[in-house]
C-alpha cells in the first residue's frame, strides 16, 4: 500500500543522502520525494511516498527515526491529510487544437506560464487524481515534456480519521 | 584560551576520559601526531594496519564497556578502517574513530589521498561527522561519544580536514549534549513490561533468548535473578555468551546454526520465547517461518528497529534491557506462582535433550582435536580468560567448548563474521586489562589476516596468547564443501602455511607447537608462565574435523546434523510433556 510519510529533518549538508541510503541500503522503495526548508531555517521537511506492506512501513519509519538528523517521522497514513502536487507539461498542439488544450488547462485551473511559437507550458497543482486525470487530457496533444514536483501533504487540523 | 585544533581534539578526548588510542600516523594527520609527542595522560598504540587500529579500538570497548578510540590518516588510511567500523556496527560496539581528511578547500577536488570516507562509512556506522570548522570540534567530539555510547551502541566516525586540526580556535567544553532528533529511551513501558511479565506467567514451556544487548546493558545480574527467579531455561546467542553463566543449571548454552542439540530443541518446542537484547538474525532463527512454531514471542530492545524485523512479535517492549528486565522482575515478585512446581516437567525435559545429545565430539589418540584444545584451554584458565576468537570453525568450537560464567570475557566478531578481528581485539582487550590472561583462539587462515599486529603485541610486551588451531584449511568454508559441494576442495586448501613458530620468534614473540594430543596440555601451560610477550601456539590439529551439530542453510533449527551418522531428530511432539 502506497504510505506519504512527512518526515523534520535537520538542514545540513549529507541528511538527504542518509535517507536516501537508508531506502536503498535496505530495498526499500521511494516512488517521490521533496525536500524544503520550513520556517524555522535549521530544520527542513521531507515529504517521501513510498510503498509497502505495514512491516515493510514500519521498518521504514523506525529506520528514519532511528537517524540522528531525523528529528520527527509522521506516516500522514494514520491521520487526515491533504496532498499537492505541481506538474509543468509543455504541449506542442496542432494549430487547430490550441484553443482546445487551453480549454483544457482552464478546468483543471491551469494557467500558462510560458509561450513560444508552437509550445504552451501550464502549470497546475492538485492531487493526484486530478494530476493524472489532466495528464491524460493534454496527452492526445502532444506533450513535449514534463515535469512533477513529487508530493508534499500536511495533516489535517481537528479532523479525526474514521 | 587559544589553542589548535590538534590540541582540542587531544583535551577533549581527555574530557572524555580516555587513556588510550590506537592509531596509524600519515600527512593530514601530522598536527595531530605532533601533538601526541608529548602527551603524558594519553598514550596512542600505533599498530601495524589501520584495521588493526579499529578491531583493537573495539576490543577495549567490548572488555572494558568504555568508548574504544582510533586515529588514521585520510584516503587509505580512512578506508582501512572500513572493515572495523562495519565489524562494531553489526555487533553494537561503542568505538570513535578519528579520520584525517584532505584541507576543506581541496574537499571534492580528488586531491593526493583524498577518500569521501563519510560517504564510504554511513551505512557502516550509527552516525558520521565531518568537521568544517575549528569552533564545532569540541562539541562534535562530545557528540561523537555521546552518540557512540548511549542507546543502542555503535561506531561514530569524525572526519578531521587538515587546516581544522591545524588552525586555531577557542577550546570551550560543552557541558551538556543535546541532539534534537537523537533521545534514546531506557525505561521500559509499564503496560508492556506487565504484559511480558503476564507471558511469563501464563507460559508453559518458556526460553529465554538472551543476546549482546545483555552485555551492552551491563544486565547479566538482573538476566540471572530474572531465570533463577521463574526457573526459565535460557539460551544465547554467539553475541550473549557469558550474559548468562554458561555453567549455570539453567544454561542450554548457544542456540541457532551450530547450537545444542538441547537448546535448538527447546526453542522449536517452547510456547513463548523471551528474546532479551537480540535480533533474531538469521543464523539463530534459520528458516523463519519454522522458528519456534508453537511460542509467543516477547522481544525486549533499545532499538525499535530491531523489533519485528525478521520475525513476528507479540509482546514488544522498546527500552534497556537492564531497566526493562528490573521492572519485569518487581512484577513477577508479586505474583504468587510456585515457580519450581510448575516448571518441574519443562525443566525435566531439557535436561532429557540435554543428556541425549551433550556437545561431544570423537577422541582420537593420534591427532589432535581442536575441540580438545579449546576444552584444556578453558580447563588451565579455569574458565577465567578473555576469550577472543576469528572466525570459522575455531570460533565456533571456542563458542561450544569454554563456558563463559561473565560478560566482557567473549570477544567475536558475531554479525559481520570478520577473520583477522580477533588478534587485534585481543591487543585492545589486553590494554584495557593489563593483569587478565587474554587467548586468540585462531585458525591458520584468519591469524594471517593481521598477523602484522604481531609488532604491536611485542613492543607493548603484551602476553596476548594465540591458539592456532591449524588445519591447513580454511575450515569452516572446507566444511560446506564437504557436506554440500560433493568435497570439491576449490580455494581452500591453504597449500603453503608459514611456520607460526618462526613467524612468532622473527617478530621477537615466542612460538610453540603441539602435533600430539600429548603435548597440548604442556603447550598451554607453558604459554600461560610468559608474562612479558606474545605466544603462537601452533596446534597441528585434525584437518577433517567439522563443526557439529549444524543447521543447514534455509532449515528450520530443529533440522540438525551431526557428526557422520547426518541424522535428522524426529519431530519432537509437545503433547508428551505432562505439564501438571
Ligand atoms: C574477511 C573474511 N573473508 C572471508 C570470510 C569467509 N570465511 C568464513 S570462515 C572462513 C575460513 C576461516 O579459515 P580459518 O581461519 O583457517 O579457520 P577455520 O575455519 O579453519 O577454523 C572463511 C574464508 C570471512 N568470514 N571473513
Amino acid at each position: 500500500m502506497k504510505h506519504t510519510i512527512s518526515v523534520l529533518v535537520e538542514n545540513k549538508f549529507g541528511v538527504l543522502a542518509r535517507v536516501a541510503g537508508l531506502f536503498s541500503g535496505r530495498g526499500f522503495n521511494i516512488e517521490s520525494l521533496s525536500v524544503g526548508e520550513t520556517i524555522d531555517p535549521n530544520i527542513s521537511s521531507m515529504t517521501i511516498i513510498t510503498r509497502g506492506d505495514d512491516l515493510i512501513i514500519e521498518q521504514i519509519t523506525k529506520q528514519l527515526n532511528k537517524l540522528v538528523d531525523v528529528i520527527k517521522v509522521s506516516d500522514l497514513m494514520e491521520v487526515e491529510h491533504v496532498e499537492r502536487e505541481m506538474v509543468l507539461v509543455k504541449v506542442s498542439p496542432r494549430r487547430e487544437d490550441r484553443i482546445e488544450v487551453l480549454k483544457i488547462a482552464e478546468i483543471f485551473r491551469g494557467r500558462i506560464i510560458d509561450s513560444g511559437h508552437s509550445t504552451f507550458t501550464i502549470e497546475t497543482t492538485g492531487d493526484e487524481g486530478k494530476i493524472s486525470a489532466f495528464i491524460e487530457l493534454i496527452k492526445p496533444f502532444g506533450i513535449k515534456e514534463f515535469v512533477r514536483t513529487g508530493k508534499v501533504a500536511i495533516a489535517r487540523e481537528g479532523v479525526k480519521k474514521p | 584560551m587559544k589553542m589548535s585544533g590538534a590540541e582540542i581534539l587531544i583535551e577533549c578526548l581527555k574530557k572524555e576520559g580516555v587513556k588510550h588510542v590506537f592509531g596509524y600516523p600519515g600527512g593530514v594527520v601530522l598536527n595531530i601526531f605532533d601533538v601526541l609527542y608529548d602527551e603524558k595522560q594519553l598514550k596512542l598504540i600505533l599498530t601495524r594496519h589501520e584495521q588493526g587500529a579499529v578491531h583493537a579500538a573495539d576490543g577495549y570497548a567490548r572488555v572494558s564497556g568504555k568508548v574504544g578510540v582510533a586515529i588514521v590518516t585520510s584516503g587509505p588510511g580512512a578506508t582501512n578502517t572500513v572493515t572495523g567500523l562495519a565489524t562494531a556496527s553489526m555487533d553494537s560496539i561503542p568505538i570513535v574513530v578519528f579520520t584525517g581528511q584532505v584541507p576543506t578547500m581541496l574537499i571534492g577536488n580528488d586531491a593526493f589521498q583524498e577518500a569521501d570516507i563519510v560517504g564510504i562509512t554511513r551505512p557502516c556506522t550509527k552516525h558520521n561527522f565531518l568537521v568544517k570548522d575549528v569552533k564545532d570540534l569540541a562539541v562534535t567530539v562530545r557528540e561523537a561519544f555521546h552518540i557512540a555510547s548511549t542507546g543502542r551502541p555503535g561506531p561514530v566516525l569524525v572526519d578531521l580536514p587538515k587546516d581544522v586540526t591545524a588552525g586555531t580556535g577557542e577550546f570551550i567544553w560543552p557541558k551538556e549534549v543535546h541532539i534534537k532528533g537523537y533521545n534514546p529511551k531506557y525505561e521500559g513501558n509499564k503496560w508492556q513490561m506487565k504484559q511480558a511479565a503476564n507471558e511469563i506467567i501464563k507460559a508453559k514451556r518458556p526460553v529465554i533468548m538472551a543476546g549482546g544487548g545483555v552485555i551492552l546493558s551491563d544486565a547479566s545480574k538482573e538476566l540471572k535473578e530474572l531465570a533463577e527467579l521463574t526457573k526459565i531455561p535460557v539460551t544465547m546467542t554467539l553475541m550473549g555468551l557469558g550474559g548468562f553463566p554458561g555453567t549455570n543449571r539453567l544454561s542450554m548454552g548457544m542456540l541457532g546454526m551450530h547450537g545444542t542439540y538441547c537448546a535448538n530443541m527447546a526453542v522449536q518446542n517452547s510456547d513463548l520465547i523471551v528474546g532479551i537484547g537480540v535480533r533474531f538474525d538469521d543464523r539463530v532463527t534459520g528458516r523463519t517461518k519454522d522458528f519456534a512454531p508453537g511460542a509467543k514471542i516477547v522481544q525486549i530492545d533499545i532499538d525499535p528497529t530491531s523489533i519485528k524485523k525478521t520475525i513476528r512479535v507479540d509482546v514488544p517492549v522498546v527500552g534497556d534491557v537492564k531497566h526493562v528486565l528490573k521492572g519485569m522482575i518487581k512484577e513477577l515478585k508479586e505474583s504468587k506462582e510456585q515457580w519450581s512446581a510448575v516448571r518441574n516437567a519443562w525443566l525435566k525435559q531439557v535436561d532429557a535433550w540435554q543428556k541425549e545429545r551433550p556437545l561431544d565430539y570423537e577422541h582420537d589418540p593420534k591427532v589432535i582435536k581442536p575441540q580438545f584444545v579449546v576444552e584444556k584451554i578453558y580447563e588451565l584458565t579455569k574458565g577465567d580468560a578473555v576469550i577472543c576468537t576469528e572466525v570459522g570453525q575455531n570460533q565456533m568450537w571456542a563458542a561450544q567448548f569454554y563456558k563463559y560464567d561473565k560478560p566482557r570475557k567473549w570477544l567475536s566478531s558475531g554479525g559481520l563474521g570478520t577473520m583477522g578481528y580477533g588478534f587485534p581485539a585481543a591487543i585492545g582487550a589486553q590494554m584495557a586489562m593489563p593483569d587478565a590472561t587474554v587467548f586468540d583462539i585462531a585458525g591458520d587462515g584468519s591469524i594471517q589476516m593481521n598477523i602484522q599486529e604481531l609488532a604491536t603485541a611485542v613492543i607493548n610486551k603484551l602476553p596476548i596468547k594465540v591458539a592456532i588451531l591449524n588445519n591447513r584449511f580454511l575450515g569452516m568454508v572446507r566444511q560446506w564443501q564437504e557436506l554440500f559441494f560433493k568435497e570439491r576442495y576449490s580455494h581452500t586448501d591453504l597449500d603453503v602455511v608459514p611456520d607460526f613458530v618462526k613467524v612468532a620468534e622473527a617478530y621477537g614473540a615466542v612460538g610453540l607447537r603441539a602435533e600430539t594430543t600429548a603435548e597440548v596440555v604442556p603447550v598451554i601451560k607453558e604459554a600461560l608462565k610468559i608474562k612479558n610477550k606474545p605466544v603462537f601456539m601452533d596446534f597441528v590439529v585434525d584437518w577433517k574435523e567439522k563443526v557439529y551439530p549444524m543447521v543447514p542453510a534455509g532449515a528450520a533449527i530443529d533440522e540438525m546434523i551431526f557428526g557422520e551418522k547426518k541424522e535428522k531428530k524426529k519431530k519432537f511432539d509437545s503433547s508428551e510433556i505432562k505439564i501438571a
